[in-house]
């Protein structure tokens, strides 16, 4: 347990799992890089992940934020901050999806 | 977390009411490999286990002679679970390594399975091993037609025993293992009458088994072509499409890529879809090819729940790219696939056969 923060350090949640590559990098680089990967899904659909402290924020467009401590979180936390509903086969939100990544 | 060893295998037993769950089980429990296993199950009386019986040791727990821990379940499956493991700890049962779990006939085993997956306690002690259920012959078609319990039983499976083809005709057992193959393509299927004696295997080799984890990969992308060839008859055969109706909306489909995939967004894809469809989605078995990764990344899970990902040592033979099994319930193969090549920013065109549906 980090002694400043109080955060817990590493989740076994299946995100974090065996499967991160060995890249050699630091956890908080790794973390950043994480981020910067997921925000290429999560800015089109008006969130943004950074890392902070060993976890994550999560802010949504309105400002709200949430503290998260693993990639499992995102959704539950993104779907409380906006009301939204985020639903991978939403046929809209695939088009927002396939239009801003190409 | 324990380390992996240490952990107790947890093998769940399931099958409709008179399959032939508790034949098998009595049959298993007489292997000496597999003597140091305890079973949970829901009624002494319904399993008539008494002349394996040596010694009662309460009213919910009894030791069989092969050396077995049989145990009732009296409140709840948590419960018994952690009685047991902390009653052998303290030495008034023995130690076991492994626990069998046999459900209810009507049971949908999915809970069951979360709850060894998910409870925190649960799973620091427990890992879960393969699900094993029971199909028989002369009613295993009708209770699939008539009740969802049983298809779920099914599509969950990483063994499906085909029971009692000796009572039954023929052409009776090959259209029985046509449907199961159509449920869940990437499970074993084995024949198994009463009298014949199932190997150990059932329980012992699975993808904890490192020696066995490339065997058990193999037969889910084996399963890649029988879900192509009964698709493929969908496409071109009414009598199929029938089919399709009798068992329900449960679908199999494959999605593959050839291109690598960024370990951060396939997280965040399928996490996004675990938290909308979960309880869709009944198993999930997968071959990943992970950026940055130069062998292969096993992932399996059965609604919510992933497991922790697993290594493969090297790809097998032949094998290169994504390739994961979905078994799902309602679900729209070819917007699943869209959806994953979309969020993963694969090319748009189909390469599996969710495309081909």
């Amino acid at each position: 347990m980090c002694g400043l923060c109080g955060a817990f350090g590493g989740s076994d949640h299946w995100t974090g799992g065996a499967a991160t590559a060995a890249t050699g990098l630091t956890p908080a680089a790794e973390r950043q890089v994480r981020a910067r990967v997921a925000n290429q899904v999560l800015k089109p659909l008006g969130l943004t992940l950074e890392p902070w402290a060993g976890r994550y924020t999560l802010r949504a467009r309105n400002g709200k934020t949430a503290i998260l401590d693993h990639f499992g979180a995102i959704w539950p936390e993104a779907e409380r901050l906006t009301g939204r509903v985020f639903d991978p086969l939403d046929p809209t939100t695939l088009d927002i999806i396939e239009s801003r990544d190409r | 977390m324990s380390e992996e060893s240490e952990r107790i295998t947890a093998n769940v037993l399931t099958g409709f009411l008179g399959a032939g769950k508790t034949s098998l089980l009595k049959r298993l429990l007489a292997l000496p490999s597999l003597s140091g296993t305890a079973v949970i199950i829901n009624e002494f009386g319904e399993v008539g286990l008494d002349h394996l019986l040596v010694e009662a040791i309460d009213d919910d727990i009894v030791l069989l002679k092969s050396g077995c821990i049989c145990c009732n379940i009296r409140t709840d499956l948590k419960a018994a679970l952690l009685s047991l493991f902390e009653r052998s700890r303290r030495g008034e049962i023995p130690r076991f390594s492994r626990v069998a779990i046999e459900t209810t006939g009507i049971a949908d085993p999915a809970p069951i399975i979360a709850t060894l997956s998910a409870d925190p306690m649960l799973r620091h002690h427990f890992r879960v091993g393969n699900i094993v259920t029971v199909v028989d012959v002369p009613n295993g078609l009708a209770n699939l037609a008539a009740y969802p319990e049983s298809q779920r039983q099914v599509a969950v499976a990483d063994r499906l025993i085909v029971s009692k083809s000796d009572i039954a005709p023929m052409e009776a057992a090959a259209s029985l293992r046509t449907r199961l193959e159509a449920l869940n393509p990437a499970a074993e299927i084995l024949e198994l009458s009463e009298t014949m004696q199932p190997e150990d295997a059932l329980f012992l080799r699975d993808i904890h088994d490192a020696e066995a984890r490339g065997a058990e990969v193999a037969r889910w992308l084996r399963a890649e072509t029988r879900a192509q060839d009964h698709d493929h008859r969908h496409d071109h055969s009414h009598e199929h499409a029938l089919d399709t109706n009798r068992h329900g909306d449960i679908r199999a489909f494959v999605l593959q890529a050839d291109t690598p995939l960024s370990w951060a967004r396939f997280g965040l894809w399928l996490s996004m879809l675990l938290n909308r469809h979960g309880g869709e989605i009944l198993r999930l078995k997968g071959l990943l090819d992970i950026e940055g990764n130069d062998s292969p990344v096993v992932i399996q899970g059965v609604q919510h729940l992933i497991h922790k990902p697993m290594h493969l040592p090297r790809w097998p033979a032949g094998v290169t790219g994504t390739h994961i099994v979905v078994i799902a319930r309602g679900l729209d193969p070819a917007l699943v696939e869209r959806s994953f090549r979309a969020f993963n920013g694969l090319a748009p065109q189909a390469t599996g056969l969710a495309k081909s549906a």
